[in-house]
């Protein structure tokens, strides 16, 4: 590729206002004689997917998909294709969210700390992943704005974001209960204290939206700006979703409690104890996403820990996700989660679907990705075989028509297997700064 | 309830006073034949249509289903893929438990840096959780013991995945001496030793040197001379007269060389163990011929002194000629602990052979823990367990179907 038209098309998307993000894929792309696992629909194959403009164009049989004329062809004979994975709860990036001054923390945005150069992004390309919910830690009640994140090449945080209509970046509001939160004052001691010092923070945020609304626009009566109240206003409003913490089933049942009494979305995380809250769960239609490790305890809240917990959610009839918590799983290792899950008793179609559209759907971007279905964003991974098992790799994956990681690239592989070096941040993706550096070899 | 409580002490008297015959223990050991699609032996090529008899608790059998036939009034097991009982060359369950509060965490007494007289034994609860959790996966032999996380930690064991006592399950009380070097050797006090790599490699030496001089003084025969008992010093001369192995913890290359030049000098056994940075002095090892514990495959790595590790360090060691192992390690938080089938399977994927990654959960395993006479491999005389499996035993979703420890069928509960 010409470097320098890049870097005109990179400008000029700058001059639009859209960053890197809008750097137009440049020629459609047909990957032809794949087994194709669309999700929302059933397995196609052979089948032909075409990528056009970022987003996927076309896709069905092989046999009876016409490749456009200028496409660039890709014989995926013995690959199996399937929509980038979704991952409703990240670590990477080594973002810090609310500090140790108070338990709750709504004015924080992770977005100010993460580093996009930081090796996570590159081990979560090579595990197929391509959207990211990147959160700070449980350590708070409210810890802060997570960022939901498309694993394009990126040299600054707004290389990854991904925005609403308005540019605005999305992302959710992270919140915890339990024994991570509870700490010496002016953290809570004990589980009621914790649901208290929430209740009162939203009892505080209902007034000042009632101010707000009772201003009516007029200058002299609306009340001082107020950054944690703002973001807290987003959650009370809908238009941010809660990702919250939490793990023994009585901490479920609170955050439910919580979420009928100030009316906002959630999306329950980890749920080591779901299993024996299913019904009540699936009655809530509460979206679960759930942790896959490989052993229960570490702390006295995973003790009952189950690998059976999707399988449960998944007969109960609630909507079930599965993520990574990266660090605590290796992102290069999602697809083995939903294996161990299948393991367990959940059934395949669910539990691929709980890689990618069931995340989608948590993160309220299933309308751009998270299965492979015609207008949606061309994130999809090319895999050696079986999606669950051991042995398939991980051959390529790519985010909105541009392939980000490539098994065959020495590069690329060096952070998909580990090895010398492996641990260190990565590169600029910058054109311009690539072109220097190729200059200066 | 209430009303039937008399009753159940009743019962609870009758259970206490016939406790000598407690029953899984007292009777003997069943005559058991496990069938399988597939038997890997770990002692040759794996038999197709194989069986294995067990009789009195030791394999008395194995071969082809078609030459032997079915012993009469034996129990029988079916299954797809028969192995040798897994051996988890490295873990730290049953010193550490699941809920990893301070009443269940004995793996690591930071008190003093070098603490080899800490026996394993001391420690072990055998019903522990984590035990059984493992078993569920057919491991049936862990080599236990004492953390890494001190520069000399203390003992290590060989034990089983049954028992209802530290006595029930040992195959080898003490095992190997627990060494860390690198930053988790730093006591976390900077005020307190070792403060840095060097130092901890000058405390470990003046130890032995200690020690030649602690057994030159017992070799003199002079019972005026005798020193006396040092619980510490006998350890470390069971090191230097070569009867027990150092397990040295270490992860940077540097501290690979450290480890191998210790071992040089005082002539002393050592088995690496994580060697994040082991295919970078992989010559070296080789040259010493000293086998590698490999850390967890899914070991996080990310920062710090592991963030090096490869999926393909098994392959890439095997590929040398060095003897290598799978671990399930030592977590600190969760998972409480990993399951070392579920490590070797991540070797299988990158570059070992189904064969050569299950000989790290067997048969090597067992060679570089010095129990290979007992467990490991399927041969007669060799101990009674055995592992089946509903498919590939490293697929993500086969599952463990039947456990045999000691000849006796301990799970049949598919995990």
């Amino acid at each position: 590729m010409n470097t320098r038209i890049v870097t005109g098309l990179c400008l000029l998307a700058a001059c639009l206002g859209g960053g890197p993000n809008a750097i137009a894929q440049e020629r459609p792309v047909a990957f032809t004689n794949a087994e194709l696992l669309p999700i929302s629909g059933p397995p196609i194959a052979p089948g032909t997917v075409i990528v056009a403009g970022g987003t996927i164009a076309a896709i069905g049989p092989t046999a009876t998909t016409p490749i456009p004329p200028n496409a660039e062809t890709i014989d995926c004979t013995g690959r199996v294709i399937m929509p980038g994975l979704v991952d409703t709860h990240s670590h990477v990036g080594g973002g810090w969210g609310g500090d140790a001054s108070g338990p709750i923390q709504p004015d924080v945005r992770i977005l100010d700390s993460i580093n996009v150069r930081d090796s996570g992004f590159r081990k979560a390309r090579a595990g197929g992943l391509t959207t990211l919910n990147i959160m700070p830690g449980s350590g708070h009640l409210l810890s802060g704005q997570t960022i939901y994140a498309k694993l394009r090449k990126a040299s600054t945080i707004d290389d990854v974001s991904i925005r609403d209509a308005a540019g605005k970046p999305l992302g959710g509001m992270k919140m915890a209960n339990g024994t991570n939160s509870q700490k010496d004052a002016p953290f809570p001691g004990t589980r009621s204290k914790s649901a208290a010092l929430v209740r009162q923070k939203f009892l505080k945020a209902q007034d000042y939206r009632r101010k707000v609304a009772e201003a009516k626009g007029d200058a002299a009566k609306l009340p001082d700006r107020d950054l944690e109240m703002e973001g807290l206003l987003d959650v009370l409003d809908g238009r941010v979703v809660v990702h919250h913490h939490c793990h023994r089933a009585d901490d479920i049942m609170t955050v439910l409690r919580l979420r009928d009494e100030f009316g906002f979305k959630v999306v329950l995380h980890h749920v080591s104890e779901a299993w024996k809250v299913a019904d009540q769960l699936a009655k809530a239609q509460a979206p679960c996403s759930v942790i896959v490790v490989d052993s229960p305890g570490g702390k006295i809240e995973a003790m009952d820990l189950s690998l059976a917990t999707g399988a449960m959610l998944e007969k109960a009839g609630a909507p079930v996700a599965i993520h990574t918590d990266d660090p605590v799983t290796d992102s290069r290792l999602f697809l083995r989660t939903a294996g161990l899950a299948v393991r367990a008793g959940m059934s395949r179609e669910k539990a691929l679907e709980a890689l990618t559209l069931a995340g989608a759907k948590m993160l309220e971007l299933d309308a751009r990705i998270g299965s492979l279905a015609v207008g949606k964003d061309a994130d999809l991974v090319v895999l050696s075989g079986d999606p669950l098992s051991v042995r398939t790799k991980v051959l390529e994956t790519w985010v909105e028509g541009e392939k980000v990681f490539d098994r065959d690239d020495p590069e690329d592989r060096l952070f998909a297997v580990g090895g010398y070096g492996a641990g260190r941040d990565q590169k600029a993706h910058a054109c311009c700064t690539d072109e220097r550096l190729s200059e200066t070899k | 309830m209430r009303p039937y409580r008399p009753i159940l002490w009743f019962a609870l008297i009758a259970i206490a006073v016939t406790a000598d015959v407690r029953v899984p223990a007292a009777e003997a050991p069943p005559l058991v034949a496990v069938y399988g699609d597939v038997v890997h032996t770990m002692a040759g090529p794996p038999i197709e249509k194989g069986v294995v008899v067990i009789d009195g608790g030791k394999i008395t059998l194995v071969g082809s289903a078609l030459d032997i036939p079915v012993p009469p009034a034996a129990r029988v097991v079916r299954g797809k893929v028969v192995t040798p009982g897994l051996i988890d060359a490295h873990t730290a369950v049953g010193l550490t438990g699941y809920l990893n509060q301070d009443q269940d965490q004995d793996q690591l007494d930071k008190g003093e840096p070098i603490q080899p007289e800490l026996r394993a034994i001391d420690s072990y609860n055998p019903r522990e959780r984590l035990i059984e959790w493992v078993r569920g996966f057919g491991i049936t032999t862990i080599h236990t013991g004492h953390a890494p996380g001190a520069l000399v930690s203390g003992q290590t064991m060989v034990v089983k995945t049954v028992g209802e006592t530290v006595d029930d399950a040992v195959i080898v009380p003490a095992a190997m001496v627990a060494v860390t070097l690198g930053d988790d050797a730093r006591p976390g006090d900077e005020k307190k030793s070792p403060g840095t790599r060097s130092k901890a490699v000058a405390m470990l030496r003046g130890e032995f040197v200690k020690t030649q001089d602690y057994l030159r003084k017992l070799d003199l025969g002079d019972p005026e001379k005798r020193p006396d008992r040092d619980l510490r010093r006998e350890i470390f001369a069971d090191v230097l007269r070569g009867k027990l192995p150092l397990l040295v913890t270490v992860n940077r290359a540097t501290d690979i060389d450290a480890a191998l030049r210790i071992a040089k000098e005082f002539g002393i056994k050592i088995v690496l163990d994580s060697a994040a940075e082991a295919y970078l002095a992989a010559d070296s090892i080789k040259a010493a011929g000293v086998p590698v514990i490999i850390h967890p495959s899914m070991r996080r790595g990310g920062t710090g002194e592991t963030e090096n590790i490869s999926f393909e360090t098994p392959a890439t060691l095997h590929a040398k000629g060095i003897s290598v192992a799978m671990q399930s390690g030592f977590e600190g938080y969760v998972p409480k602990t990993r399951v070392a089938l579920f490590e070797a399977a991540i070797a299988a994927a990158n570059g070992l052979t189904t064969e050569q990654a299950l000989a790290t959960i067997t048969s090597d395993a067992a060679a570089i823990l010095g129990v290979a006479d007992r467990v490991g491999s399927l041969r007669p005389g060799l101990d009674g367990d055995v592992a089946v499996f509903d498919g590939d035993p490293f697929e993500y979703t086969s599952h463990c179907t039947a456990v045999v420890i000691d000849g006796r069928i301990v799970s049949e509960e598919p995990r």
